[in-house]
């Protein structure tokens, strides 16, 4: 059997990526990725080493590049929604809100209170279900085997809960333009009560075992610092800036779908280390949980959908009697609506930073552009910076403490 | 009571001489069956601990475990080696194919070579040296050779990476491992682990009494020694993805996990030899069979503290390993090296301190100044530590932590 | 008694030839049952799903032998401890305690010696 004829790739040739120690062999060339278990999905990352230190790390993105942007300019505004689920697969309701969030911004669509307030309760479950992922496999990077276990067992109730209210464990497409898809099931008050009745224990649990291990301490203290001014720099949002003592939080700076109504802090370090941003993780999962607990407490009754049914179809019910509902519910699923000529951009805060969606509108049914901004992609370009001179050990720590997520970066 | 293993020995012997074999051959073919016994002890044990470590490492993690090949997946190993034999064995083009190949066997035989020593009761084990520590050092580092050459013959830049930790990290290991060696040689007067054992007659008699720092040392050195969490750099998955043994398919690859799962063991058993008394307990003197049990269950206690610390600790890091090496472990074992034998040789004449329940728990004066000095040691070694540690020990703050609350900040025009 | 003939190193040479005969078992088993498709795709050595870039075998950086060095001092100090830590409560027995003491703190001293002045040079840190 023979090889196919695949293009060699010399030191020679990725001469102005590496140092000058590397095309006389002091150095050392290796591929970290696409297929290794801690890139979190198919980063790959072209490693100088100099032994076991990091003298030049150059990610290459683009394996999970599915088009999606440009996929969704093909479709009408409601059924691009689905696509958004598969960006940062972790945060998938996050990614609904905020598509739906500016189609309601673009057409000038209203959101009844209570549809508001379940979208922040889910998107805060969701916030804890997307740390809890991070918190596991940023564990099972440093070795720390059952942490992970314990985050996917606690973060199957949460996915029980989605499942519950869109029919999907991820990819929900719960929110809708105006609204959601219908109104929560019977047992999803409970299950959510249940879920913060167990869950600070949890995260107790979870400290226990990390916060003040010596070893954890070690692995992360004083790793991949980054600057105050250097995480401006660099345009980091979310944990990752607030890890360096920013306090900048976009549900707080800018508050969208009622976040002004909720009371919360939002957790700042000021060591910018893979240690701070752990704490503020692990912060932000009990602040979660309290707006949470806030917005079921405080749970408006009403409508779920707007009653707009130029951009929202007509309940089931109604089709059996209202001509106009049939022809309502045709339009807007063959042609959809039309939006107007006219592009906004939406910003809200994923767990991973600022996640805006910039969109504009040509008159027609369909997107004339949809461009994400996606916290992944930003973040991820501190990297190479970050982990120069540390060991490859920590450079793990590192990926994982930036928290990206490979559908959100490559889309 | 008669021991049974005696009883099939004598057996054995009759048969054998019933068969008019030339003697040399009566011999050879004695040696051949004992052998083969603790082999197949040995390998029985690890296939398994294979299960055993699946399923308490589960338990600690909240789930089942395996649970579909035979009662509670006891079979699981089995089903495992067949899958393993039944892989295709593959081989690097650019390997060094002589190392490579013999980089497995090297794993195994070398574990396998220290069961030769090892007393499972006072009247059963492999042969009895009297140097048989010395051995124990010197067969166990073998074990470095075949993660070297492992590594080195792969022509794989992980399994390198692996290769560079192994070296680092094994060798640098073996120097507190055999400081703790000497110690309780120094207490039993003896290289012979059967005597090492027979000294720690009673409870109170345990080296681990008398030592426990040097315990600690020695089971601190010999987990690093075997390469297992925390220590396990030289195949940190989520680094190197597998470290040394990274190009290993089939059951080759299956060779270097039972070389794995069969030293941590070993080091089990050796610790609970050494400083947990063995076969030693209540009736082995009228009955040696109950001291299988004894040193099986003691040798279990320790092998379930090496799974608890796998699945809980984070992996350290190699810089932090060797720090903790050099300057941790090695000055500790040094300064235990040197007080010992003069705190031994001060209370030479002293007595027993106090006896209860009729000489079973015994502590004598000796063993008290020596409990004293390890605490002392230790206590020093604590300060020491502290005083110079470049971590920063502030975090002490109440637990768990709440976040400061912060004043609302203005909206946002 | 079966077991208290085996006093020789003569079981251990026939264990190294019964853990060899496993480790020959189970290797011939492993090729005998694997299936046997090799390609030059599979010959590659892996590196994360990429082709490698430059050898795979390199110099070791020289602090491994550095580490190697320290080792083989403390090592072979350890095996000159062996004997002495047999011996050492027989001397005493015999009224010469204070010197079989004495010199092996003397030994310990020196070794303890080149241990702060390799740490003094910084032998011992991890850079």
């Amino acid at each position: 059997m023979t090889l196919e004829p695949v293009m060699e790739v010399t030191v020679n040739d990725l001469k102005h990526l590496l140092s000058d120690r590397a095309a006389e062999g002091d150095t050392m060339l290796l591929n970290m990725g696409p297929q290794h278990p801690s890139t979190h999905g198919v980063l790959r990352l072209l490693l100088e080493l100099d032994g076991e230190i990091v003298v030049n790390c150059i990610p290459d993105i683009g394996f999970l590049h599915t088009g999606i942007e440009k996929n969704m300019e093909a479709k009408t505004y409601i059924k691009a929604e689905v696509m958004t689920d598969r960006l940062d697969y972790l945060n998938t309701t996050g990614n609904n809100l905020v598509y739906v969030m500016a189609i309601e911004k673009l057409v000038g669509l209203d959101v009844p209170p209570r549809a508001e307030a379940i979208r922040v309760l889910i998107v805060e479950l969701q916030r804890i279900a997307s740390h809890l992922v991070w918190l596991g496999t940023h564990g099972l990077d440093l070795a720390a085997m059952s942490i992970f276990l314990y985050c996917f067992r606690e973060r199957e109730m949460i996915l029980d809960i989605l499942e519950m209210c869109g029919g999907q464990r991820m990819m929900t497409t719960y929110f809708r333009p105006g609204g959601l898809w219908r109104d929560t099931p019977v047992e999803f008050e409970a299950a959510v009560r249940e879920f913060i009745r167990i869950f600070p224990k949890r995260v107790d649990e979870y400290e226990a075992l990390l916060t003040r291990n010596p070893i954890f301490i070690d692995r992360t203290k004083g790793i991949g610092v980054i600057p105050k001014d250097k995480a401006l720099e660099w345009g980091l949002t979310g944990p990752t800036l607030r890890g360096s003592g920013i306090d900048y939080d976009i549900r707080r700076a800018f508050p969208y779908a009622g976040y002004q109504d909720y009371e919360f802090d939002v957790p700042t370090e000021e060591g910018g280390d893979v240690y701070a941003r752990y704490k503020v993780r692990m912060q932000e999962m009990r602040e979660s949980l309290r707006i949470v607990q806030q917005a079921l407490d405080n749970m408006p009754l009403g409508p779920v959908n707007s009653a707009n049914r130029k951009f929202v179809p007509p309940p089931r019910s109604e089709l059996g009697h209202s001509m106009e509902a049939v022809i309502h519910h045709f339009k807007l699923w063959t042609e959809g609506f039309e939006a107007p000529k006219a592009s906004v951009y939406m910003p809200v805060e994923s767990p991973r930073g600022e996640l805006g969606v910039f969109l504009e509108g040509d008159g027609g049914p369909r997107p004339y552009r949809v461009h994400f901004r996606t916290p992944s992609f930003t973040n991820l370009q501190a990297l190479p910076w970050l982990s120069e001179g540390h060991y490859v050990a920590d450079l793990v720590a590192i990926i994982g403490s930036i928290d990206i997520v490979l559908g959100d970066v490559d889309r | 009571m008669t021991d049974p293993l005696a009883l099939l020995g004598d057996w054995l012997l009759n048969l054998l001489a019933q068969l008019n074999l030339p003697p040399g051959l009566r011999q050879v073919i004695l040696y051949l069956l004992g052998v083969s016994v603790i082999a197949t002890v040995a390998l029985v044990i690890t296939i398994f601990n294979t299960w055993l470590e699946r399923k308490i490492a589960a338990r600690i993690q909240d789930r089942l475990g395996p649970n579909r090949v035979g009662p509670w997946g006891l079979l699981q190993p089995i089903a495992d080696a067949i899958k393993m034999l039944t892989k295709e064995d593959t081989t690097p083009a650019a390997a060094d194919k002589v190392a490579y190949n013999i980089a497995p066997i090297l794993a195994v035989v070398s574990v396998l070579l220290i069961w030769a020593v090892i007393p499972f009761t006072s009247q059963w084990f492999g042969t009895q040296l009297n140097v048989a520590v010395l051995y124990i050092a010197a067969v166990g580092s073998f074990g470095v050779l075949a993660v070297l050459m492992a590594g080195w013959s792969s022509n794989n830049k992980y399994a390198l990476l692996g290769a560079f930790r192994a070296v680092s990290q094994l060798i640098s290991y073996e120097v507190p491992l055999f400081l703790s060696l000497l110690i309780p040689v120094l207490l039993a007067r003896s290289m012979d682990i059967s005597v090492i054992v027979e000294k720690q007659a009673t409870l109170l008699e345990m080296y681990v009494v008398a030592a426990p720092l040097a315990a600690l040392l020695f089971f601190i050195s010999s987990v690093a020694e075997v390469g297992r969490t925390p220590f396990d750099l030289l195949e940190a998955e989520s680094e190197i993805v597998a470290g040394y043994h990274i190009e290993y398919s089939g059951f080759k690859f299956g060779m270097f996990q039972a070389g794995e799962f069969m030293h941590t063991f070993t080091i089990a058993a050796l610790t609970a030899l050494l400083f947990l008394g063995g076969w030693q307990g209540p009736g082995v003197a009228q009955a040696p069979i109950l001291g299988l049990f004894y040193f099986m269950g003691k040798s279990f206690a320790v092998y379930f503290v090496t799974m608890w610390m796998r699945s809980t600790l984070p992996r350290i890091r190699i810089d932090h390993m060797q720090a903790l090496n050099w300057k941790i472990l090695v000055p500790i074992a040094l300064t235990l090296l040197m007080l010992t034998p003069i705190v031994d040789y001060f209370t030479k004449d002293l007595g027993v301190l106090f006896s209860a329940f009729g000489g079973a728990l015994t502590l004598s004066w000796r063993f008290a100044a020596l409990l004293l000095t390890n605490i002392l040691v230790t206590l020093a070694a604590i300060e020491a530590v502290r005083r110079n540690a470049k971590r920063n020990f502030v975090e002490r703050s109440r637990f768990p932590e709440r976040p400061v609350a912060r004043p609302p900040r203005e909206e946002a025009a | 008694m079966v077991t208290n003939l085996l006093t020789d190193y003569w079981p251990i040479l026939v264990l190294l030839l019964v853990s060899l005969g496993f480790a020959g078992i189970a290797m011939g088993g492993g090729l005998l049952l694997g299936p046997r498709r090799s390609s030059a795709r599979k010959q590659e050595a892996y590196e994360s799903g990429m082709r490698a870039i430059g050898p795979g075998t390199r110099q070791m950086p020289v602090r491994f032998y550095l580490v190697a060095v320290l080792f083989i001092l403390f090592d072979i100090e350890v095996i000159f401890f062996l004997p002495w830590a047999v011996v050492f409560r027989q001397y005493y027995e015999n009224g010469l305690g204070a010197f079989i003491l004495l010199e092996m703190l003397v030994f310990i001293v020196i070794l303890l010696v080149g241990y702060a002045y390799a740490w003094k040079k910084g032998a011992l840190e991890w850079e």
